[in-house]
């Protein structure tokens, strides 16, 4: 039976085989953890706390600055060694909170069940919320914000994201496999959130475990699980509604405009421990892979542990890495070292030689349309890049360079080298800049 | 032949009225449409003076004679503004300067800049990938071998389009006249800079202490106070990183510009 | 950090393509058809691709030198332009013509516009085309096959177009002899240019394109399809005058043109609606000037006029945006 799947989109190798069988492995303290206040899509959080304050496991250390926003949390027990600009994943030094752990890693409170029958939409929204709850997938969207669209759009269909299309990572995977259960109780509680039409988990084919697993578990309940054709980038969000929905998302538009939210799996689960356990977000699953780490494995990490501590528990480096990616090899950042912590969209940690790193000097372009042909959102990458570079703002606005989604595909395939992703980056960049001087 | 008449006729009867004046100006201005007025192009300049709003020294590119020149036309007084000239405060080429990571990517500064802040571990430093030398429209630029952008001080026109691009705002503009520079940009305590380059300010206060009214230190770099430059010359050789530079007796290590006294080939 | 730390804008992984491989491979694929063009028409045969190869990579060499610019035949383009030149030209061709056309190819088809990638038209077209205006005489002597060994020489003779041409303005008719020739055309025992003579060859060299995705279907089906489409309507209008589609597909340059120069990336649309538009032009140019132009073979010319109208069509054939309705804006 052919699979559903979208247009355009590249079939790297998938190098899952490194930690697709791995269980998840709890990995212990390190002797510093640095929390950053800006770990999501939306304004940084404000500090709450003092330098040689106490704090408890799960405490609020930061608050939410307005609606798009999260509150952060102290991922242990321990004391406030510091508040100050430290490393940050994105690559520049931001505002952090820094935690000594004190061994006992003890709850701020008694968590306590609650009964989600209890509560209102409303009160799990809010829940939510306190918790900190991002997006896991990688975007770290606010989840509560994602949870009110307004009452003119609703939603009726709601999709969980399986997929896990970035080669080499393997923690959603494993969260289905081994924590089925979080999961699935997260998307009911979503469920009763949005009280969508229909609901639908979306896996890529390349699971077929989890695919097995899901709809054993969910014969009987009216939870849809849809197996894809394995290709990159479906679980980009768009690519994921037109495959399971066969609606676009317009131009410009949120997935609300057709009537879908889309949540990542893992989210789901800490949804669950959010809601009935009353627990923040602070601990996420990490797979720690590539050919330079000697165990790679699929981590339970806390939110500020330093990426060397991976390593070490990883059980090191096989030589110098070529390239620190944290997140997958499509759309992960390059970390200048190892001193950047954990954040809440972490969801892998890939670690290339210097042999695999992609290195031919850039060529002219042949205008083989490769390019053309991968886009899942059906751009002329090379037209836009090119534009972009000569700077000629007005032209990469009207190829659409607000539309491409950087998932690399075009970059990948390109013979000729060109870094496409990264010229239609400076493109956004310009045009956006362009925008806002006009607003002035 | 009709199509001719036609069209002589056409220009006579549909012919804009323009201003003379404005004629005359676009007969003075350079033509080089580098924008540093602020305006659309020499047309747009020479539009603007003839309305009337528009000082006549805002075209550095043509000197203190434009000025004179539109002045005359424009039957108005001018200042002549000092000439300028950019200089990029750097010499850590790559030799001397240390990179934390080596960037692979889009040869243009901004791009690099927007990846970490740059492969060089000095945030301040030129990033040495051109987008400087791109933007000039006077051919004033050079990158050198070593990977250091260096702006020849006579072909400069004091267009700022160089400075408008940078991304490590590692070029100023300075007075012509003055050719003795601090050449870093770097607010970095004396340690780390000593760290990651041989030849940046580490703060020590050498130069100030040497001739206190021609160097001031502000958060541990120095700068040459340009009124004052001819004094400067004195602390040159104190300085314990050859951090200054007079440029009328030598351009950086690596460049092929001449000062002026020893380049036969170029006007001054 | 450690000095060899790299780090860059995403993604971070690569298909492994460069434009080097991309290059090797057609040149590959062009191993039947020299052979086979060797093998029917002997050492002029070999000599004409070997002059055409080394002049174009000579001019290269010689242009980038000239303009200052770092030296690029490693990445085989150039080669690639000189063996597509000589598939282009007579067997007869004489020394100082096929240098002359490699020289045009490269200098004026491709460097003087900025290099690989920049050029408008397909450069070894715009020399075929150059030489066949410049040179008719020399550039229109066939020669009947004299496999290499044979001993013989060749022959001076009418290409099966050229001899249909001639026939339809004598007598209004196709003469009967060529009616049942179709398989020894297909094979390659025809006169023609070098390359023209063995679809067999070019097929399979195509296969092993379209194998690699180096090649795509759109412009060779849609090429090759109008012209059956238009050539077979007219010979179902009169087939005594007419030839049928078949002896289209299997004289002629039109496998070539179809497969390999109608196809080069740099002068054909990027989109794949545009793909197809340059496609059924070249098929309905092609098929016009065969039947009712001046010359009797019209591919050169047809690819050249649609290469010149790529820029339009790519502008007027921008791929509907994911999320867009058909005009444009938001769905």
């Amino acid at each position: 039976m052919k699979l559903r799947t979208f247009k355009g989109g590249i079939h790297p190798p998938d190098n899952k085989q490194w930690t697709s069988h791995k269980a998840i492995e709890d990995c212990p303290l390190p002797d510093e953890l640095v929390v950053p206040l800006s770990q999501h899509i939306g304004a940084p959080s404000v500090v709450c706390v003092e330098v040689g304050q106490h704090v408890a496991k799960g405490q609020e250390v930061g608050s939410a600055k307005g609606f798009v926003s999260v509150p952060v949390h102290a991922s242990t027990s321990g004391e406030v060694v510091a508040i100050e600009s430290r490393p940050h994943p994105f690559g520049a030094s931001l505002p952090a909170v820094v935690i000594k752990p004190d061994g006992e890693d003890s709850w701020s409170y008694n968590l306590q069940f609650t009964d989600p029958g209890s509560l209102t939409s409303d009160e799990v929204i809010e829940k939510v919320r306190q918790a900190g709850v991002v997006g896991m997938g990688g975007a770290a969207f606010p989840a509560h914000v994602k949870m009110s669209p307004p009452p003119e759009k609703p939603i009726r269909t709601l999709l969980f994201n399986g997929v896990e299309c970035e080669p080499y990572l393997t923690s959603d995977h494993r969260m289905m496999l081994e924590e089925s259960e979080r999961v699935l109780q997260g998307i009911a509680l979503l469920q009763y959130v949005y009280g969508a039409e229909r609901v639908v988990i979306g896996v890529e084919a390349n699971k077929p475990d989890a695919i097995a697993l899901l709809k054993e578990q969910c014969a009987g309940a009216s939870i849809e699980i849809l197996p894809l054709e394995v290709k990159y980038p479906q679980g980009a969000e768009k690519q994921l509604i037109v495959a399971a929905t066969g609606r676009e998302v317009p131009s410009g538009g949120l997935p609300m405009d057709v009537g879908a939210a889309v949540h990542n799996v893992s989210t789901a689960a800490a949804v669950t421990d959010a809601v009935m356990l009353g627990r923040p977000l602070i601990e996420r699953v990490c797979t720690v892979t590539g050919p330079a780490i000697k165990e790679p494995k699929n981590l339970r990490v806390r939110i500020g542990m330093p990426l060397s501590h991976l390593v070490e528990v990883c059980g090191g480096l096989v030589e110098e890495p070529g390239k620190i990616i944290l997140g997958g090899p499509m759309m992960g950042f390059t970390q200048v070292g190892f001193d950047t912590p954990v954040i809440r969209g972490s969801s892998g940690l890939l670690l290339l030689r210097e042999e695999d790193v992609a290195k031919s000097p850039e060529g002219p372009c042949i205008r083989c349309a490769r390019c053309v042909q991968a886009c899942p959102m059906n751009l002329l990458p090379t037209t836009i890049a090119a534009y972009a570079r000569r700077d000629l703002v007005a032209e990469t606005e009207e190829y659409c360079a607000m539309d491409c989604i950087e998932c690399g595909s075009c970059s990948y395939v390109c013979p000729a080298r060109i870094p496409l992703v990264q010229s239609i980056r400076y493109g956004k960049a310009a045009l956006l800049a362009k925008k806002r001087n006009a607003l002035l | 032949m009709t199509a001719a008449i036609a069209l002589g006729i056409a220009a006579k009867k549909f012919a804009v009225e323009v201003d003379p004046r404005e004629l005359a100006a676009m007969e003075v201005l350079p033509g080089v449409n580098c924008g540093a007025c602020g305006f659309p192009g020499c047309a747009g300049y020479a539009k603007a003076l003839v309305a009337g709003k528009i000082e006549p020294n805002l075209c550095p590119p043509g000197g203190a004679e434009l000025v004179t020149k539109l002045a005359r036309i424009l039957g108005v007084e001018a200042v002549v503004m000092a000439r300028q000239t950019a200089v990029v405060l750097c010499q850590g080429d790559n030799r001397k300067a240390q990179l934390r990571f080596r960037y692979l990517g889009l040869e243009d500064c901004n791009a690099a800049q927007r990846i970490a802040g740059g492969s060089k571990a000095c945030p301040g430093g030129c990033i040495g990938l051109a987008s400087c030398l791109r933007a000039c429209p006077f051919d004033a630029i050079e990158i050198t071998a070593d990977g250091l952008a260096v702006i020849n001080r006579e072909r400069c026109t004091g267009c700022r389009k160089c400075v408008a691009v940078c991304p490590r705002n590692v070029i100023r503009m300075t007075p012509y006249e003055s050719s003795i520079h601090v050449m870093c940009n770097s607010h970095d305590k004396g340690a780390a800079v000593r760290k990651y380059c041989q030849v940046g300010c580490i703060g020590c206060h050498i130069c100030n202490k040497t001739v206190p009214d021609a160097y001031k230190v502000e958060d541990f770099l120095a700068t040459v106070v340009y009124e004052r430059d001819a004094e400067a010359v004195e602390a040159i050789v104190k300085c314990p990183t050859r951090c200054i530079r007079d440029f009328n007796e030598g351009y950086p290590e690596g460049s092929t510009f001449l000062p002026l006294k020893n380049d036969k080939s170029d006007a001054a | 950090m450690s000095q060899q730390l790299y780090m860059s804008s995403s993604p971070h992984v690569h298909a492994g393509e460069t434009t080097s491989s991309v290059m090797r491979a057609v040149l590959y694929s062009l191993v039947p058809a020299c052979g086979v063009a060797v093998y029917f028409f002997g050492m002029p045969a070999l000599s004409v691709l070997l002059i055409a190869t080394l002049g174009c990579l000579a001019t290269e060499v010689v242009c980038q030198r000239l303009m200052g610019q770092a030296v690029t035949i490693a990445d085989g383009s150039a080669a690639i332009t000189g063996i597509l030149l000589a598939l282009n030209l007579p067997p007869s061709s004489p020394w100082w013509l096929t240098l002359l056309g490699a020289v045009i190819a490269i200098a004026i088809g491709k460097q003087v516009y900025g290099g690989l990638g920049t050029n408008p038209f397909n450069p070894a077209l715009v020399a075929r085309v150059v030489l066949l205006i410049s040179f008719p005489v020399q550039m229109t002597t066939w020669s009947a096959p004299a496999p290499l060994g044979s001993g013989l020489d060749l022959v001076t003779t009418a290409t099966p177009l050229g001899e249909w041409k001639n026939a339809v303005m004598l007598t209004g008719e196709m003469p009967a002899a060529m009616q049942g020739s179709m398989a020894s055309y297909f094979l390659g025992n025809m006169p023609g240019c070098i390359g023209e003579v063995s679809a067999l060859a070019l097929l399979l060299g195509a296969a092993y394109l379209l194998y690699r995705r180096i090649l795509t279907w759109h412009i060779p089906a849609t090429y090759v399809g109008t012209v059956i489409l238009l050539s077979g309507a007219f010979w179902l209008i009169n087939p005594a005058r007419y030839p049928s589609p078949v002896f289209h597909l299997v004289t002629g340059g039109l496998v070539l043109g179809a497969f390999y120069m109608a196809t080069d990336m740099v002068t054909t649309p990027v989109s794949t609606r545009g793909m197809l538009i340059f496609g059924v032009g070249c098929g309905v140019l092609t098929v016009l000037i065969r039947l009712f132009g001046g010359y009797p073979e019209g591919v050169s010319f047809a690819i050249l006029l649609m290469n010149a109208a790529t820029p339009l069509i790519d502008r007027y054939t921008k791929p509907r945006i994911f999320g867009t309705a058909r005009q444009g804006g938001s769905v």
